[in-house]
């Protein structure tokens, strides 16, 4: 292999397009199924397993609502309830909400981009199956009725040994450092896609809002994930090792939990809602018939919101007795930072007032959520004050804020984000009619069962009881809760039950159905193996609406490009420009992803009983080690090693 | 004029690099990556020292000087084997592979130099891990940057295997790249845990 040439530049012959086909398809069978890097098969395994993910949590949520419905109910007992809500918050915030995102992401990215994959294909592979392990550890503990049970926040003392002697808290301390590694590995691999491999001409304000908010998040989860590591790995000496980080008795340091916690699970929260933001800034101007209004402030505002997210994490902690003047500090940024969601918020409202709204299903659930953001958003205005969350802490009111933000702002846009990608992921259109039905019945169904929960909480019901007495003026209010909440997940159940009849039987969808302008929309439905035919030049935000919109918005180029068909090749350009930079080298199909997960796996296996499981923990360092070594070996194919002198 | 400028570009005549050829790699980007999580893992490390320094009395600590015999020379000895890891990167841009070599060898070397210091330091102080707050800290954090170090050590190790195979010289340098920015950084980071657990003590 030689060190430079002139790509050539050409368009797509259909000799071409066959050998193409060949370089980038993933082996059939077993083993290529399990070495598959291809972003686009990984984003799908991704988005199915954090769907089974919320559809576990949500059987949990359920549960807890039946048991909710009426006062002094004994369907469960405490200890039951404790790991039914510790692990419903731990499934739907860690297993289900960012891996959907990373799922949707991974497969768009690319797309949007005008690349071939990921900058770091086999790393996707990797935190795809790091994510599956780590899931499947978690439950284990579940499953063997150690699951965790002091929340997902996950408390001290009530974490230590002292108080709580069993597995629980050793599966999800080792569960969360575990899946903390495939976050940490999965963003860097964002972020480096995003200065990269952006198509020649896409300079970074013609980027597309989602790249945005998935690029904003993995920046944060790069800076934030170390710090919940940490605090599960020193909750876990403490528990083995009997060090004292947290053991009050030994001069340990319970509040530093709480600081180690929430400065990662605050950005968090921004982390898991910026991404789906950005799929709204994205589709939702498609049935607008419009650009989004005000670009450059969404974006801005994207990153604001991130950067003020740093330094908000107090306000979980203001009925801990920190000084007045930490509380005015982190009250005053949490009320500040609703500034720039509002800049969104009336982005999204005014595209919406000056285009011409198409109703369809996937419309419905994103204007819905702004409606959604709106009341969660405020609620966590309210609590932003310290005297109002001296009130409200620990009570509903707060059940309802999360679970309006959460829901409103992850799950609505990310089943807009299905109905309105499907075609793209399928070559099948959704069913509008059941679409409809699904959007309606889960809308009303969620305000039912959580609109209510705001006076449950004002009057007082604390949270995290497992029941509560009559009388106290609660029980009409738990009982239209629960029925709310079995109303959505009827929603929730017709969307899934959509999806397989779309399968089956949807109308064949075309490269565009939507008639939308951005670089997923030029290929087939579902997209061949190697995305871009020819790699793409950009030369405006809109590609695909560049004939409407008029002369000024540029002219961007998608039939002829740079043909690159010397093995797996894409373009790398750079990081603000987007000039052609080099042309990278793409791994082919790999196992070691997958080997180098059961090597972390035994690793972690070990560590839940290291006086006894050291050897598994040895043995699976091993086979990290090797499965590295592998992975990274130079290869003559991929330009990593010198010419050979012949 | 709006389309004319991309026009421009699109031809490009000029030729460009093929595969992993130093900062053009992903790689390179993907090891600033690495290193900003890192870096920020010892953040958080060291806020927690500052936190429990804060929040305890004076006494937190059993020795309120901690002794520099060991820990003096082993941030010497990381700061040469830094130095080694930057003199065999000039060498190997001058084209002199034995020094390139020589000095990878020397960085392993002081690594490992600089490990048996801190296990000697381990075994030399007046506590243990379990007795309380302050030692908990001290031997996770001191833990935590021996197994960073190690890591790099391997990491070097394969490096140095890499070039005697002929795989590596200064036109596929990226491994040295990335690599040798780790090392660097593990030197910052002993500095910093050096500044924080023994020097800062002395500025009370």
């Amino acid at each position: 292999m030689t060190f430079e040439r002139v790509p050539a530049t050409g368009t797509a012959s259909p000799g071409y397009l066959e050998r193409l086909t060949k370089i980038w398809e993933t082996e059939p069978g077993i083993l290529g199924w399990f070495s598959s890097v291809d972003h686009k098969e990984i984003g799908i395994r991704y988005i199915f397993t954090a769907f089974i993910f919320l559809a576990l949590g949500g059987v949990e949520a359920l549960i807890m609502r039946v048991q909710l419905a009426r006062p002094d109910q004994h369907l469960l007992t405490p200890e039951q309830y404790d790991q039914l809500f510790s692990t419903h918050g731990m499934t739907m915030i860690f297993l289900y909400a960012m891996p959907i995102l990373s799922g949707f992401s991974n497969y768009l990215w690319p797309l949007l981009l005008g690349a071939r994959d990921m900058a770091f294909p086999r790393v996707n592979a990797l935190s795809y199956w790091l994510f599956v392990a780590a899931g499947i550890f978690m439950y284990t503990g579940f499953a063997m009725g150690a699951g965790p049970n002091d929340g997902w926040f996950n408390y001290v003392p009530y974490a230590n040994k002292e108080y709580n002697p069993g597995l629980n808290m050793d599966f999800y301390a080792l569960g969360m450092i575990f899946l903390g590694i495939s976050t940490t590995v999965g963003s860097v691999n964002f972020v480096v896609t995003f200065l990269r491999l952006r198509a020649p001409g896409m300079s970074i304000n013609r980027v597309p809002i989602m790249i945005w908010g998935t690029f904003t998040a993995s920046v944060a989860n790069i800076l934030v994930v170390p710090s919940v590591s940490l605090a599960f790995f020193l909750l876990w000496m403490d528990r083995n090792f009997g060090t004292h980080f947290f053991d009050v008795s030994a001069g340990g340091q319970p509040l530093l939990w709480q600081h180690l916690f929430w400065i990662f699970a605050h950005p968090w929260v921004y982390a898991i809602v910026l991404p789906a933001m950005g799929m709204v800034s994205d589709a939702l101007p498609v049935f607008c018939r419009r650009p989004l209004v005000g670009y450059t402030a969404v974006v801005l505002s994207t990153l604001a919101t991130m950067t003020l997210g740093f330094g908000v994490w107090v306000h979980h902690m203001f009925t801990t007795g920190l000084p007045t003047l930490a509380l005015s500090f982190f009250s005053g940024v949490s009320i500040i930072i609703a500034i720039p969601s509002a800049v969104a918020v009336f982005a999204w409202t005014l595209t919406i007032w000056l285009g011409r709204p198409v109703i369809t299903t996937a419309f419905l659930y994103f204007a819905s959520m702004i409606v959604l953001f709106v009341i969660g958003g405020v609620s966590g205005f309210m609590t932003g004050s310290v005297p109002v969350d001296w009130q409200l802490h620990d009570t509903y009111f707060v059940v309802a804020h999360i679970h309006y933000v959460l829901i409103g702002i992850n799950l609505f846009p990310v089943i807009g984000g299905l109905y309105f990608w499907f075609p793209k992921f399928s070559g099948k259109m959704m069913n509008e009619t059941l679409g409809k039905w699904s959007f309606w019945t889960s809308f009303i169904g969620f305000n039912v069962a959580f609109l209510p929960m705001h006076l449950t909480g004002l009057l007082g019901m604390p949270r995290r009881v497992y029941t509560y007495p009559a009388h106290m003026g609660w029980d009409t209010l738990n009982m239209v809760t629960s029925i709310g909440a079995f109303v959505f997940a009827i929603g929730i159940v017709l969307t899934f039950i959509n999806v397989l009849v779309s399968l089956r039987s949807g109308r064949i969808a075309g490269p565009n159905p939507w008639d939308a302008p951005t670089l997923e929309w030029s290929m087939s439905s579902p997209p061949p193996p190697y995305n871009f035919a020819v790699l793409p030049t950009v030369a405006s935000r809109h590609p695909l609406w560049e004939q409407r919109l008029g002369d000024s918005h540029g002219t961007s180029t998608l039939d002829e490009g740079f043909t690159l068909d010397d093995k797996r090749e894409t373009i790398g350009t750079t990081a603000l420009d987007s000039e052609p930079d080099v042309i990278l080298k793409m791994p082919f199909d790999s196992p070691a992803p997958f080997i180098l997960t059961v090597g972390t796996s035994l690793i972690f296996a070990g560590m839940l009983i290291p006086s006894r499981l050291w050897a598994v923990t040895a043995v699976g360092c091993l086979v990290v080690i090797a499965a590295i070594l592998i992975w990274l070996w130079p290869e003559r194919e991929l330009g990593q090693r010198v010419e050979s002198s012949q | 004029m709006s389309d004319v400028p991309m026009h421009e570009t699109t031809p490009v005549q000029r030729a460009l690099p093929i595969g992993t050829v130093a900062y053009h790699a992903s790689g390179w980007y993907g090891m600033l990556g690495v290193i900003v999580t890192e870096g920020a893992l010892f953040g958080y490390l060291l806020f927690s020292y500052f936190y429990c320094a804060v929040q305890l009395p004076p006494s937190w600590t059993p020795e309120p000087h901690p002794s520099l015999t060991y820990a003096l020379p082993a941030t010497l000895v990381m700061f040469l084997s830094s130095t080694a890891m930057w003199w065999a990167q000039r060498g190997f841009y001058l084209g002199a592979a034995p020094r390139y070599r020589f000095g990878l060898v020397a960085a392993i070397l002081l690594g490992l130099v600089f490990v048996a210091l801190e296990l000697l330091e381990w075994k030399s102080k007046p506590f243990a891990l379990t007795d309380s707050l302050y030692s908990s800290l001290y031997f996770t954090t001191t833990g935590i940057d021996l197994v960073h170090l190690i890591v790099g050590i391997i990491a070097v190790a394969a490096v140095l295997a890499w070039s005697l195979l002929g795989y590596v010289d200064a036109r596929r340098d990226t491994p040295t790249l990335i690599v040798g920015a780790y090392w660097h950084f593990v030197t910052l980071a002993w500095l910093a845990v050096f500044v924080t657990f023994y020097i800062s003590p002395y500025l009370r």
